[in-house]
């Protein structure tokens, strides 16, 4: 059963660690009400491998399989190869759930070899933009401007300059036949793209915002807000990319980055000035995705 | 059974092939790569059921075959030097997980200076990984170990990774006449892999997760603690099983060469054991009261097996082919260790030989006996450890 589109099946149950507010249920719990019973998760090291509780406690209701921090899309690809030789594949989705450190650092390598292997399997990256599980360090999906305790604010700067690597043109780089951004801000966008990832056969890798009120230093009860602002700013764009093109799926770019960054505490020390070169930034990398979106469609 | 000329690493290709191995993950390495190479051939030609996947590195080969064993099919996989040591933490998790995976290991020497030649560091630096390691002496036992370690790893009181080393190009690249089992008599001798708890999501079971210092760490710890111990005498069961069924006999952990009545006994393990064999041969002719033991498991350390076999014996040279850096040759202290405490404590003294691929010649075994009668006549060891034919 839906209600309002929302499938009503919960497969997180209570008694999970995570701090409250955080993003990372969310993105979990949608993900689980799409995918169902029929799914075997893993999960390597990141704040999500202690979330669930400790041993022989769960609070998942499907198979979990915990791994190395830097295997998650390797592990996905031996559950599936197995199931396959076991002849039972056909119904059972593969997720591999891991954190931006876990997809974009040190497991990129096994992620580019089991999108490039076609595997079918859902890679999901919560993306909650540090190492979160180790304090909030910084990984190469920080922000441009977040302090971090590796990127620490001091008396000569030290914050992070640099920018996100795009995830999602890097797995598009890779010809993979779906890719999305979810933000659960937006559940009926979230919901729709996951059961279209359940149906793609062959690799699926989602990009999900994930808010972290601990690491991101802001009251637990803004998180939804601060989700629609990432979007409304264009910091966190919502498109797919499908079939070699892309789509975006929300177009409305109304709001000015100082209103998503002054909410957060990682983002207090900035200057005017450097907020501006953010938005100078944010408003280049939006056109680029238009751009994107117009000349794949052609 | 059909005989057959092959290498090696043919022959670790076959035993997996006759394993009916399900989940192959590897990545070549020099000079292992004619294992990967022949089972994507045997996969490709329908002659193995298998999921074959090409992984990125062997970091990866090893993560897919764990979580392919905790499904519930057999894993496969197979590397050398370098790409044993990117392994290295999922090693650990493998024996963690107690998914019963086995690998054939090329052992090769590490880089710096690159040599793809045989030493055993790679393997005897994975020594507290939880695995159990044999290391072979003919192509013919890489075969037929690779077919006992599946019995010996899925045994439900055991549930541990093997590896089976084989010294490079010794064995991996020289060609030997090998008897391939039929498969019929191998599907006996090896049942199907039927997981204890396979991941199935009837039956969500959540393996891995978080355990806290007052819940079941030390406890699953003591379990392979456990398991380890039942290894060598449920290999001795599994070997008569074998013999029975191919009738090729195996020895347990330890192949014991004129150590009877012997007065000098030297310890080595991998192809080089051959050499020590022909020597004591060529020294018993001349009525000199040698021995030679190879070493064929490391892990677990055949401790009792080898006190009883050392009984008698005056003195012990133990051959390392490989160093443990700021110590000695990490053989050569298991042996020691094994031996303190117990009634007849042979004089012993330690061999650095055949350092990445340095060949170990009958002369360099003689020069070796030689120096152990020197000292058991002087009643004193001239060095704790010494590096045999050394240009420095
Ligand atoms: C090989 C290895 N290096 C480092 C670690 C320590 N470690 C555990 S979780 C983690 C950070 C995870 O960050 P991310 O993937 O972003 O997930 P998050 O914790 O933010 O949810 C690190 C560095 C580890 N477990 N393994
Ligand atoms: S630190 Fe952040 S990501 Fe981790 S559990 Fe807390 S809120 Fe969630």
């Amino acid at each position: 059963m839906k209600r309002a589109g929302i499938p009503t099946e919960e497969f997180i149950y209570s008694g999970h660690t995570a701090c409250p507010g955080c993003g990372a249920m969310l993105v979990s719990r949608y993900l689980l009400k799409v995918l169902g019973k029929n799914t075997i998760m893993n999960i390597p090291a990141c704040c999500f491998a202690a979330i669930p509780g400790t041993f022989p406690e769960t609070c998942l209701g499907i198979p979990l399989l915990y791994n190395a921090f830097e295997t998650t899309a390797a592990t996905a690809s031996g559950v599936e190869a197995a199931l396959k030789i076991k002849g039972r594949k056909e119904k059972i989705n593969v997720v591999g759930f891991a954190g931006d450190g876990g997809t974009a650092d040190i497991g990129i390598q096994a992620l580019s070899g089991a999108i490039e292997r076609g595997h079918d399997i859902i890679y999901v990256c919560y993306d909650n933009e540090a190492y979160m599980n180790t304090g909030m360090q910084t990984s190469s999906l920080t922000p441009m401007g977040a302090s971090t305790t590796t990127n620490p604010v001091g008396k000569k700067g030290g914050w992070r300059t640099r920018n996100k690597k795009n995830m999602i043109d890097i797995v598009a780089a890779h010809d993979i036949p779906y890719a999305a951004t979810v933000n659960p801000s937006y559940p009926m966008d979230f919901i729709k793209k996951i059961e279209k990832a359940k149906e793609v056969n062959g690799p699926v890798y989602i990009h999900a915002y994930s808010v972290c009120p601990t690491g991101w230093r802001y009251q637990p009860e803004l998180g939804l807000e601060i989700g629609r602002l990432a979007t409304e700013t264009g910091i966190f764009p919502l498109y797919e990319f499908e079939d070699g093109k892309y789509k975006i799926s929300y177009k409305k770019k109304t709001k000015q980055v100082i209103e998503y960054y002054k909410l957060q505490g990682r983002f207090r020390h900035l200057s005017e000035d450097f907020i501006n070169e953010v938005q100078t930034k944010i408003d280049k990398e939006w056109q680029k995705l238009l751009l994107k979106e117009e000349c794949s469609n052609r | 059974m059909v005989k057959k000329i092959m290498t090696g690493n043919i022959a670790a290709a076959w035993g997996a092939r006759l394993s009916r191995t399900e989940v192959i993950a590897a990545y070549p390495i020099t000079p292992q790569t004619i294992i990967v190479e022949k089972l994507a051939q045997f996969v490709s030609d329908g002659d193995l059921k298998a999921e074959y996947l090409h992984v990125e590195s062997e970091h990866s080969a090893m993560a897919a075959c764990i979580a392919a064993s905790q499904i519930g099919a057999r894993a496969f996989t197979a590397t050398s030097s370098q790409g044993l040591l990117l392994m290295h933490e999922l090693l650990h998790w493998a024996s963690g997980a107690r998914t019963p995976i086995v690998m054939a290991n090329v052992n090769r020497a590490l880089a710096p200076p690159w040599s793809v030649w045989v030493e055993h560091t790679d393997m005897i630096s994975q020594r507290d990984t939880g695995w159990i390691q044999f290391y072979a002496e003919s192509n013919q036992e890489v075969l037929d170990t690779i077919l006992i370690c599946y019995k010996l790893c899925e045994d439900k009181e055991i549930q541990l990774p093997a590896m089976v080393g084989l010294d490079a190009f010794y064995l991996s690249h020289t060609s030997e006449i090998v008897d391939i089992p039929d498969q019929e008599l191998v599907d006996k001798f090896l049942p199907k892999y039927e997981a204890q708890y396979p991941i199935d999501t009837e039956n969500p079971l959540s393996l891995g997760s978080l355990s806290m210092p007052h819940q079941w760490y030390p406890e699953f710890r003591y379990k392979i603690y456990e398991a380890m111990e039942r290894v060598i005498p449920r290999l001795y069961q599994i070997e008569e099983d074998f013999y029975k069924q191919f009738g090729r006999r195996y020895t347990g952990p330890l192949e014991l060469y004129n150590t009877e009545d012997a007065e000098v006994v030297l310890i080595i393990s991998g192809a080089a054991a051959g050499t020590v064999k022909e020597t004591v041969d060529i020294l018993r002719k001349n009525g000199v009261k040698v021995g030679a033991i190879r070493l064929r498991m490391f892990r677990p350390f055949p401790k009792k097996e080898l006190v009883k076999a050392l009984s008698n014996v005056s003195f012990v040279g133990v051959i390392d082919r490989s160093f443990s850096f700021g110590h000695e040759g990490a053989m050569f202290s298991e042996i020691k260790a094994s031996l303190y405490g117990t009634k007849f404590s042979p004089a012993i003294k330690n061999y650095i030989v055949g350092i990445g691929g340095r060949d170990i010649t009958t002369d360099t075994i003689k020069k070796i006996f030689d120096n152990c009668f020197n000292c058991l006549k002087n009643n004193k060891i001239d060095a704790h450890v010494e590096w045999v034919d050394i240009k420095v």
